[in-house]
């Protein structure tokens, strides 16, 4: 599957020096806007897997998401937050074309997947949603046996060699294969809320994404299958480039690395919309924010 | 649509290619068979106007049938066939109304799961008894022992849109906010005054909707009045509980079994003056009912 | 906080609840006892309507039921002569009308739940809201457009039209099998009213199926659209495979809707007497034969028997309701006329 080779991206981000939202994983060295910060914490060393630019999306005539610049690393697990209706869902939904069927969304800007864009015209949102999956915040299992969610995707994509051990590896994947493994048959259905969730990250990656996308996937569960999904990520991460949005701070900082904080703001016209606030190492996110918003939020959250 | 070469990560396969092809194939299937259902629609009241617009003038709405033994003769209209079927759904209505009414309140203030139970089935199955046969049982039930009449085709119509009545009807009550019943309830109003205050009075213009919808509907029966008042006259009656009322459907029918060019142009124009009725009342019926829904906050399942 | 306060109330509620007194109530008890009588009164006469409608149509048949038996459902002869030097007059068997009704019905659904379905699909899944807002309420009407009328549009121009170009045609590419015998250029039959009551059971079909579709959940159709399936396979492999049981529910609606449609099907079916392999030639239905013979009728037998006939629709009718009812649970109902 890995038959088209990613173009990496070293561009220097010679703007981001002018931005409030500084991108330091570039390969140039990050501007400390903060007075105090001793340094901005090192780019990661892997390839850039999205790069937005001045991405604005729109509902209709609504502007929801305004002027995002963000670049998403390979295997790294980059969060999201901020409060709701921030844009932090609409954005991921956004890497994936999911808002396509959406009537009136609309973006402008670029979404790069590898230096290409993927709103580009003759790309097509099938392909595009084949190499970047997604886990939703409630557990959809389709109303079919364990192995045929799947078994489903991987059948539709013509990957119908050693179905059974595909299904194996993805669900060992996803850390559920010994659960099921003695009722492949029945119901997915059946499963616990934890499961179920596990199980749509199996589906997901069964069909070998590169990304994975998890839009609030711990948000409907219990504590315990919370931390099994967290642990999951760090295995996952291994093979996957993982963006998550939460709107639970601590998750963020358990699990991410880097981490970013969108806000509603207005630019003057008296339209709020969704913009990146900051983005950085999660620590030095949590610890020395390089905004006031974002210190508000983090520690109004945790003080 | 730009061509994206291989080397591009999100270039297309020729898999895919093949995939998009059966996907295009088969909404394009799907997109044709509505269009096909609405072109036969077309087709069909294109037909109807067409070949009804020629026989109808306003002789033809307020002129009986030539009389006499005249038959395939040209000329003369249907009044006494739209007076009469006027009649018979006028009458069948008043009958089904409050009874319907009465049941969809049942349905809806004072029925436990056990009691609703048969109920809704006896509704489904009457909902779902072909028409002939509700002729055939009024037949059994009135019209052998006291013969064909007005009355006897009005029960059978009413029997034919008592299920459709009670449906419209309880729909609409259910979307009146059980706030209001509660908050009635709790200011210690009985319920037969909530129901006749409050819940009806809000549902008014929803059982006028199935009123409206059931006019319709019961005035396009046909096989129940070829039981139960199949009479094909030139006279005029409105005595309902006298002999047979000549209406329109049977016209239509008569007409459409003739050998006679000039009957079957009779029985085009009076296809076109029914069909006009039945698409205005439905059309009419459509508009109150989505004026209904939005004012009560229903939301059409697509949407849910 | 009282509810009082955190309702909008009606003015005319507030003022009956605040002159609700003594006498009142005592009238309140007699008013919600009388509204309870008359609302239970009337759901028991719709249950006991559905009783008499058996009663009256399984006594009407009983002469009929008591000379010819279960046999009454295959014996071919239906002979109302009264004349003795005829063999086997007034002799009644719905044979023909059995399998005519069986076939004709048969004919409407495949013709129209392929299509039903697919129009479903389109409202459901497919359309812009503006479009579905349109086409929908279209479909809809020509489930309204009365049985005379569509039986009258198929005798002058569906029947012609399906004898120039369809019949041909099947029987040029299927001539080898009996049932697309030679067509004939001129007379109605079985194929005809076929094809009629599939344009009466498709908007049936389409609003029921439509209604199934539009509730499968969201999130299962994103979860596959986010596994890079078209969407086409999105709607066979999560909306169509989840809704199966739902399809052949609406499929069994559909069914007892062609079994018991009497009036266009006699005005295209050609009023044949016998069985003919092909479905091109005449034949006859339960429901067409009781509106062909029942006012022209010459015996009580004849009668008993045609009551015979609607009592073996109406035991077909019953089946396909509780059949459906046990398929899809009540997540199916069937729908009136239109909305």
């Amino acid at each position: 599957m890995d038959a088209n080779e990613p173009e990496v991206e070293r561009r220097d981000d010679v703007m981001a020096s002018n931005r409030l939202q500084v991108d330091s994983s570039s390969g140039a060295p990050a501007v400390p806007l903060v007075i105090g910060a001793k340094e901005s914490a090192p780019a990661p060393p892997t390839e850039v897997v999205f790069e937005l630019l001045d991405l604005n999306v729109y509902y209709g005539e609504t502007l929801a998401v305004r002027g995002v610049n963000l670049k998403i690393h390979k295997n790294v697990i980059t969060a999201m937050i901020g409060p709701s209706g921030c844009g932090k869902s609409t954005i991921v939904r956004t890497l994936n074309r999911m808002n396509d069927s959406v009537s009136g969304f609309r973006v402008s800007g670029e979404v790069n997947y590898h230096g290409h864009s993927i709103y580009a015209s003759g790309v097509d949102p099938v392909e595009v949603r084949r190499r970047i999956g997604m886990v939703f915040q409630r557990p959809n299992p389709f109303p079919k046996s364990i192995y045929d969610n799947i078994a489903w995707a991987p059948r539709i994509l013509g990957l119908k060699r050693d179905l059974d051990a595909r299904v194996e590896q993805a669900l060992r994947g996803a850390a559920l294969w010994d659960e099921v493994k003695d009722r492949l048959r029945s119901s997915a259905l059946g499963l616990s809320g934890g499961q179920q969730q596990r199980l749509c990250i199996a589906r997901a990656i069964a069909i070998e994404p590169e990304v994975l996308l998890l839009d609030e996937p711990a948000s409907a569960l219990d504590p315990i299958s919370t931390a099994s999904i967290e642990d999951l990520m760090q295995d996952l991460k291994q093979t996957y480039t993982i963006v998550i949005v939460t709107h639970n701070m601590q998750q963020a900082a358990r699990v991410a690395e880097r981490t970013a904080f969108f806000s509603l703001d207005d630019a003057g016209d008296g339209k709020r919309a969704g913009v990146l606030v900051e983005y950085d190492e999660t620590a030095t996110l949590f610890t020395r924010p390089a905004d006031e918003r974002t210190r508000g939020y983090v520690t109004g959250r945790f003080g | 649509m730009a061509a994206i070469g291989g080397r591009h990560p999100l270039g297309t396969s020729a898999a895919l290619h093949r995939r998009r092809r059966i996907d295009r194939l088969m909404r394009g299937s799907a997109t044709a068979a509505a269009i096909l259902a609405v072109a036969i629609l077309g087709i069909m009241i294109g037909t109807v106007v067409v070949n009804g617009a020629s026989e109808l003038s306003i002789a033809f709405l307020i002129k009986d049938p030539p009389g006499g033994s005249l038959v395939g003769v040209a000329g003369g209209g249907i009044a006494n066939a739209i007076v009469g079927s006027a009649l018979l759904v006028v009458v069948a209505t008043a009958i089904a109304l409050p009874v319907g009414v009465l049941i969809a309140v049942y349905l809806t203030e004072f029925s436990t799961p056990r009691t609703a139970r048969p109920i809704r089935m006896a509704l489904d199955l009457l909902n779902g008894l072909p028409t002939i046969v509700t002729g055939i049982f009024v037949f059994g039930l009135l019209v052998a022992s006291h013969g064909q009449s007005g009355i006897a085709a009005s029960v059978a119509l009413a029997v034919v849109i008592l299920p459709l009545i009670t449906r419209t009807t309880q729909e609409i009550l259910l979307l009146v906010p059980k706030e209001l019943r509660d908050a009635a309830h709790a200011l210690g109003v009985s319920r037969w005054r909530t129901i006749a205050g409050v819940v009806l009075p809000g549902a008014l213009g929803g059982i006028l909707t199935g009123v409206v919808l059931a006019v319709a509907r019961a005035a396009g029966e046909t096989a129940p009045l070829l039981l139960t008042d199949s009479i094909f006259s030139a006279r005029t009656s409105i005595n309902v509980f006298g002999a047979a009322i000549p209406n329109i459907p049977i016209d239509i029918f008569s007409y459409s079994e003739s050998p006679f060019p000039a009957e079957h142009a009779k029985a085009w124009g009076a296809a076109l003056v029914l069909i006009a009725m039945i698409l205005l009342g439905n059309l009419t019926a459509r508009a109150m009912l989505s004026r209904q829904r939005r004012r009560l906050g229903w939301m059409p399942t697509s949407q849910r | 906080m009282s509810r009082r306060e955190n309702t909008a109330l009606p003015r005319e509620v507030v003022e009956i609840g605040v002159v609700a007194g003594g006498l009142r109530r005592m009238v309140d008890r007699m008013g919600d006892r009388v509204a309870f009588g008359a609302a239970a009164l009337a759901s028991l006469a719709a249950v006991a309507l559905i009783a008499l409608v058996i009663d009256r149509v399984v006594s009407g048949a009983m002469p009929s039921i008591s000379r010819f038996g279960i046999g009454f459902l295959w014996q071919t002869t239906w002979n109302p002569s009264l004349s003795s030097g005829v063999r086997d007059s007034n002799v009644y068997g719905a044979g023909v009308l059995v399998y005519g009704t069986v076939v004709t019905s048969a004919i409407a659904l495949v013709i129209s739940v392929p299509l039903g379905v697919a129009i479903g699909v389109y409202l459901s899944l497919l359309s812009s809201g503006r479009l579905a807002g349109v086409v929908g309420p279209l479909v809809e009407l020509l489930a309204a457009v009365p049985s005379v009328i569509v039986g009258l549009w198929g005798i002058v121009v569906l029947a012609p039209a399906l004898h120039s170009t369809i019949d041909p045609a099947l029987h040029a590419a299927l001539g080898w099998l009996p049932i697309f015998g030679k067509p004939g250029t001129t007379g109605l039959g079985i194929f005809d009213a076929g094809v009629v009551l599939a344009i009466m059971v498709l908007p049936i079909l389409a609003a029921i199926t439509r209604d199934l579709f539009a509730n499968v959940p969201r999130e299962l159709k994103d979860g596959a659209l986010a596994l890079g399936a078209t969407r086409w396979e999105m709607i066979r492999g999560v909306v169509l495979d989840s809704t199966r049981s739902g399809i052949v529910a609406a499929t069994i609606l559909g069914l007892a809707r062609a079994l018991g449609e009497a009036i266009a099907v006699t005005q295209t079916i050609g009023a044949g007497t016998a069985i003919h392999a092909s479905l091109f030639a005449s034949g006859d239905t339960l429901g067409s034969r009781i509106a062909e013979q029942f006012i022209g009728a010459v015996s009580k037998l004849q009668i008993a028997s045609l009551f015979y006939c609607a009592l073996i629709l109406l035991v077909m009718e019953f089946l396909a309701s509780i059949g459906a009812q046990l398929i899809a649970g009540r997540s199916v109902r069937v729908r009136g006329a239109v909305i």
